[in-house]
């Protein structure tokens, strides 16, 4: 046990280490870094003012209304922005088998899932967190908020991180068989994330089962949402899937990991 | 001390090629067979060999980065592909055609972050960056972005780089590709130091044979995946008989040249090619052709790898 906390704790400082590089890089061209960080701020802006305009129109979408869909949009945009964050740079992992980077990063003495996320950190992405945090907070204003409540919140949370971080590994792997998947990877990762910036209630029965049981967003922030909300599930399912998000997310982190392991395995086997 | 311990070593590739309009054939490359060879701590071997006869998917599997198909291996004591991350402590990789280096970021920066990655011993740590600064006349250069660099400042520091962790063994793939005469030379001056003084073992591909010339005392050929020569640079000229030629322009057409030691291979024009053994030195022969005709100008071509592997087989 002993060695793993201590495996962990370099891998850590690992990342931090190599992180801090790219951002020191990011900081050579000063200029390119502030446009990059604001254009991604107002990007990231529009997509909610869009959804507001909406609203502005139709009071209500799927039975919710404004500061509740901000809730679910929020809690996933939290999810989506930290996971993007850390870890987002997995999704150029082919692009690594294809110039030979990826051949460095294996005599190296760090992780190789390590090295692939840690590899061109941008801090511009914080501007699509702190966006998210700013409609979290707006769309908090719908809850009654318990002790309860807030600890289920930091749960879903920390659950959505964890769940979309699992996405990113997992679908970026498919890149060691056919080098060029980004986009279907992407499919299911900001697609997931788009799909969850919406009420639950907008889609047929099955899209709702799909994304429960094949693909499980919905437990990034729909059924723990519906508990914050105080609302019954309206597709009558469980109400004790508002707390099953963490095991969710142990679930595809598994998943993920088996991914990246085989599909370095696959990598070191066949050299292409 | 075997440091370097290769038995049998093999290494298929399955291609698939396209046959008709849908089909698809599926067809087993061997990269590597039969491959035999131990090298032991300290030496300095040359591991050449024509395009795709095997030479980086051998470095690859000795570095852990590809896993043999069958046979034995063993890289200072470990097995490399299932002990990767131990054995990248223990030896270094340069790979001269790109570069490890943090583009945008001063040299200095590079050498920091690879002290803490391999947790280097700060105070080692800082009089091994001060003697390789040194030896290889980097000191003006720390503070420079990578990007800034020339190729064969950014090649130093590159063989910099991969040396701050002490590695027993360093791995360099083509490391004189592109550099001019000078670096070239003060590269391999750096190299024998490096080897005569920390005995740091070295194992280079190339396709410049004097590379192997100044450095090597021992090279390993390889061609279709195997061994076919492994022993002294002066034996496989022996035994191939390979030859270095004499490019000769002179101011007038002429008959072929004739002088003692050489052959004229070719006339074209004032230009004629003379071809002599390559362990043989070029004195004589250039100063007979220049005492009985008049020169405009004169150039020596050394044998490829390519001629010397064909000489190997036609020898054999």
């Amino acid at each position: 046990m002993a060695e793993v906390t201590a495996a962990v704790r370099g891998a850590c400082q690992e990342y931090v280490w190599i992180a801090a590089m790219w951002v020191r890089s990011a900081l050579a061209y000063p200029w390119s870094f502030w446009i990059l960080v604001v254009g991604s701020a107002l990007i990231t802006l529009l997509d909610f003012v869009g959804l507001g305009l909406m609203f502005h129109t139709i009071p209500h979408l799927g039975g919710f209304g404004l500061r509740e869909v901000a809730l679910l949009y929020g809690a996933s945009g939290i999810g989506i922005g930290v996971a993007d964050l850390v870890i987002g740079s997995v999704e150029q992992v082919g692009l690594h088998v294809r110039t030979g980077t990826l051949d460095a990063m294996l005599t190296r003495p760090v992780p190789l899932l390590v090295q692939v996320c840690a590899d061109r950190f941008a801090v511009r992405r914080l501007g699509r967190i702190s966006q998210a945090l700013v409609v979290f907070a707006y769309g908090a204003g719908s809850v009654d908020w318990t002790l309860a409540k807030v600890g289920l919140a930091l749960v879903m949370v920390v659950s959505a991180c964890l769940i979309f971080f699992s996405f990113f590994v997992a679908f970026s792997c498919i890149q060691f068989w056919t080098v060029d998947s980004t986009e279907f990877a992407n499919a299911f990762t900001y697609g997931g994330n788009t799909m969850t910036q919406y009420p639950m209630t907008i889609f047929p029965r099955e899209v709702l089962k799909g994304l429960t049981f094949l693909i499980p967003v919905a437990f990034v922030n729909w059924y723990p949402c519906l508990f914050l909300l105080g609302r019954p599930d309206p597709f009558g399912l469980p109400g004790w899937f508002a707390f099953v998000s963490p095991v969710v997310a142990g679930l595809t982190l598994t998943v993920a990991g088996l991914a990246w392991t085989s599909g370095v395995r696959h990598y070191t086997s066949t050299g292409s | 001390m075997t440091l370097i311990d290769v038995r049998d070593l093999a290494r298929t590739f399955v291609v698939r090629k396209r046959s008709g309009r849908l089909g698809r054939t599926r067809t087993e490359v061997e990269a590597v067979r039969d491959l035999t060879f131990d090298i032991d701590a300290g030496e300095m071997v040359g591991y050449i060999g024509p395009n795709g006869a095997g030479k980086s998917t051998t470095i690859k599997m000795l570095t852990g980065i590809l896993v043999p198909t069958s046979g034995h291996l063993r890289v200072s004591g470990l097995e490399p592909s299932t002990q990767r991350t131990d054995l990248a402590r223990r030896i270094g990789v340069v790979f001269g055609q790109r570069t490890t280096l943090w583009w945008d970021l001063p040299l200095r920066d590079s050498f920091e972050l690879l002290q803490k990655i391999y947790r280097v011993d700060p105070v080692r740590h800082r009089r091994n960056l001060q003697e390789y600064v040194e030896l290889l006349d980097l000191g003006d250069l720390l503070d420079t972005p990578v990007r800034q660099l020339s190729l064969g400042q950014r090649m130093r520091g590159d063989i910099t780089a991969a040396l701050l962790h002490d590695p027993e063994i360093l791995y360099l793939d083509e490391p004189t590709i592109g550099l001019d005469v000078v670096s070239k030379g003060r590269l391999r001056e750096f190299l024998r130091t490096l080897n005569a003084e920390r005995g740091t073992t070295l194992m280079l591909t190339t396709h410049d044979l004097q590379d192997i010339e100044a450095l090597c005392d021992r090279v390993i050929v390889i061609d279709h995946g195997t061994a076919v020569f492994d022993g002294p640079l002066a034996d496989l000229h022996r035994r191939g008989g390979s030859r270095r030629t004499l490019v000769v322009d002179l101011v007038d057409e002429a008959p072929p040249i004739e002088v003692p030691g050489a052959s004229t291979r070719r006339v074209e024009g004032p230009r004629q090619w003379l071809s002599f053994p390559a362990g043989a030195s070029a004195a004589p022969i250039v100063s007979a052709v220049a005492a009985a005709y008049a020169v405009a100008d004169l150039s020596i071509q050394e044998p490829d790898i390519e001629d010397v592997i064909r000489d190997i087989y036609a020898g054999a």
